[in-house]
């Protein structure tokens, strides 16, 4: 990686850990010991089943939860440790995040311009009302709504323009990075290709980064240029989605793509998908080391395991 | 399809329609719907939410809110009793009749969220034998011997135990596998899953799939899927019905569905989903949101929506196409005098990459 250190990753996220205590006794180690970097202008994407903790660090990331250990880097910038009221500015103005349910995540009783516009408030980015209005408008019709629609209320809008709202909440701060938790797993087939379009077209026009989390893999391939693998708080296999998807050498990973029923009846009917049990293998994340296969794809293993899985 | 011989008509929906009265209206959920299920096949019923998939089944099991208007149609139900035919038509029945007689004993149903489904306050075991005591007047112990072996039918490990556990003792994937038992426990003919894996993670997902279909064709159960996901579509169905704003748009075979769809809503859905092999720039992305049930449709309810709609869409609602014995399409584009209109390059390039892959894997790429 040393040819790639020249140019500075947008995301940076070094050793994080994210523990919750239940109590004395308890702890969840929801993340553990978790690196990764993200270029700007591409999509991270991050999968894995519930409970794998693939929220949990979109949620540390963006400091919605205050990570155990860590370091967190954002375009050069240190943004974990104590949060200053500059480095929250600088948190809050550069890196955004889309909820998986709109409905839940817009306040029922704020009209949507108030809702779009709070960032903007927040962080005084305006002179006077009508600047406020014109940029809240703008980015309405960017995602596809118009001006009458910014007095209403949220459940006066479907689904899909619910998220659309999402959307322009965190788009109107001009962020440079995007963390999308479950963005779209709420909505209809239809809709999802309508949100995930609007996504790519912004991330084009300009240059934004996202980090993708959803379970739906089919999607993550589609619209990711980076895949994390996460099991149970570990990362277990990452690398560019050619080589996850083409060439997957953890079985965990190899299961999970053997899950996804595809949508094609002549291959689908009668294919059994891979089981896998961690326990059963005797896979133990935290003996494993990094491996670079490539300069890009990493597997978690033993020196063993990654012979015995690449046999 | 060896043998075109007459298969056995489980379950014949016949141009049923349902309504629901609102304060804001009358909302017409269904608007005509019909189909056939053939002992031991699965049929499919896909489609948007709010499409009236699930008003649909819930017809069939007699779950009735009580704004609910059944205005028009049949769901003629076959089965055996002591070595006789009976043809029933479910929509005739109470309530009452429905669970006493029908539910689950003939047609048992395994809903979305498996901790909804299942009673916090009661043991597994309790939950699982009252149904086997009710229908098949087994004795406690029998019901409770039979409960133990279901459950290690349907995976689960510990059979002794997890019939004295409570629901929230189980994981999700556990809680559906407990379902499933409940379903199949009193030998039903028809099997409803209305989204059965939904809640569920993929992993598990692709496992309760497996299971249902293996306890299908143990026990030749036929299955109703409601589902919005096209690759689970794919992995269990023989036949698809393609939903939109209460009605049937297109149904056939599955393989007419994927590989020879006719109605652009079809199209749409197909296109929306990426597959594994999606590279184009853009996906396909269906314009616009379904309609509003509560005003009146004129003509075909899609049209707006519909990048080749024709003048006649917004007028009349299209009559019904027969394209073979088994695939059926509502469109106006299947007229004789309707221009020609092409299905979408993206979705022409997807079933050649499909029927490619299925080549290659050695799937039999006939009929």
């Amino acid at each position: 990686m040393s040819e790639r250190s020249s140019k500075i990753p947008l995301l940076e996220v070094r050793g994080l850990k994210q523990y919750f205590e239940i109590d004395r006794t308890h702890t969840v180690k929801a993340v553990d010991d978790v690196s990764f970097t993200v270029e700007k202008g591409t999509t991270f994407g991050l999968v894995g089943e519930s409970g794998s903790g693939k929220s949990t660090i979109g949620r540390s990331v963006i400091r919605l939860y205050n990570p155990t250990a860590g370091e967190i880097y954002l375009g050069g910038r240190e943004i974990s440790g104590k949060l200053t009221a500059e480095k929250k500015h600088y948190l809050t103005t550069k890196m955004q995040m889309i909820f998986q349910d709109p409905m839940a995540s817009l306040n029922p009783r704020k009209k949507v311009i108030d809702i779009v516009a709070e960032g903007l408030d927040a962080n005084h980015l305006y002179k006077d009302k009508k600047e406020r209005e014109e940029k809240v408008y703008a980015i309405l019709e960017r995602v596809g709504l118009n001006h009458e629609q910014a007095n209403r209320y949220p459940h006066m809008f479907s689904g899909g323009q619910r998220q659309r709202i999402g959307i322009a909440r965190a788009m109107i701060m001009e962020p440079e990075i995007i963390i999308a938790d479950e963005c779209i797993s709420a909505l209809d087939v239809s809709i999802q290709a309508q949100v995930v379009n609007i996504m790519k077209e912004l991330q084009e026009e300009r240059g934004l980064t996202y980090v993708f989390i959803a379970h739906d893999l089919a999607m993550v391939k589609y619209i990711s240029d980076y895949i994390g693998v996460i099991h149970l708080g570990h990362f277990v296999e990452m690398g560019r989605k050619e080589e996850i998807f083409d060439h997957p050498v953890h079985p965990y990973t190899k299961s999970l793509l053997s899950a996804i029923p595809e949508p094609n009846p002549l291959t689908e009917p009668g294919r059994k998908s891979v089981t896998y049990d961690k326990n059963a293998e005797g896979v133990d994340y935290t003996k494993g080391k990094k491996n670079y296969l490539t300069e890009t794809h990493m597997v978690l293993a033993t020196e063993e395991e990654l012979a015995q899985w690449n046999a | 399809m060896e043998g075109l011989k007459e298969k056995e008509v489980v379950l014949d929906v016949k141009d049923v329609s349902v309504s629901f009265k609102t304060n804001v209206g009358t909302l017409n959920a269904i608007r005509g719907v019909n189909f056939t299920l053939h002992r031991g096949e699965t049929v499919a019923i896909v489609g948007e939410s709010g499409s009236g998939k699930s008003v649909t089944v819930k017809a069939v099991m007699g779950i009735k809110s009580a704004n609910e208007k059944i205005n028009t149609g049949e769901i003629l139900y076959t089965y055996e009793e002591n070595g006789e035919k009976r043809t029933v038509d479910l929509l005739k029945f109470s309530r009452k009749e429905m669970v006493e007689k029908y539910n689950g004993k003939h047609i048992a149903m395994v809903f979305q969220d498996p901790m909804t489904a299942l009673n916090p306050l009661l043991t597994i075991g309790y939950q699982l034998t009252e149904g086997m005591m009710k229908h098949l007047h087994l004795e406690k112990k029998e019901a409770w011997a039979r409960g133990e072996e279901l459950l290690a039918e349907v995976g689960i490990p510990n059979p002794k135990l997890t019939m004295k556990n409570y629901p929230h003792q189980l994981s999700g994937g556990m809680r559906q596998r407990v379902v499933i038992a409940i379903a199949i426990s009193c030998d039903p003919d028809v099997l409803i899953c209305d989204e059965p894996t939904t809640a569920l993670d993929v992993t598990i997902q692709a496992k309760i799939l497996e299971l249902i279909q293996d306890m299908q064709k143990k026990r030749n159960i036929s299955v109703i899927y409601i589902t919005h996901d096209l690759g689970v579509v794919a992995k269990v169905a023989d036949y698809v019905a393609v939903m939109y704003a209460g009605k049937i748009v297109e149904r056939g075979t599955a393989y007419e569905l994927y590989f020879q769809p006719r109605h652009p809503y079809t199209w749409g859905l197909l296109l929306a989903m990426p597959d594994l092999n999606t590279t184009e720039d853009r996906l396909y992305a269906i314009p616009g949101t379904p309609p509003n049930l509560l005003k009146k449709i004129i003509g075909d309810a899609f049209a707006p929506r519909n990048a080749f709609a024709l003048n006649i869409d917004f007028e009349e609602e299209p009559p019904v196409y027969k394209l073979s014995e088994t695939h059926e399409v509502s469109s106006w584009l299947e007229h004789p005098d309707a221009p020609k209109v092409e299905m979408p390059e993206a979705l022409v390039r997807r079933i050649a990459r499909m029927t490619g892959t299925a080549k290659q894997k050695g799937g039999l790429a006939n009929e």
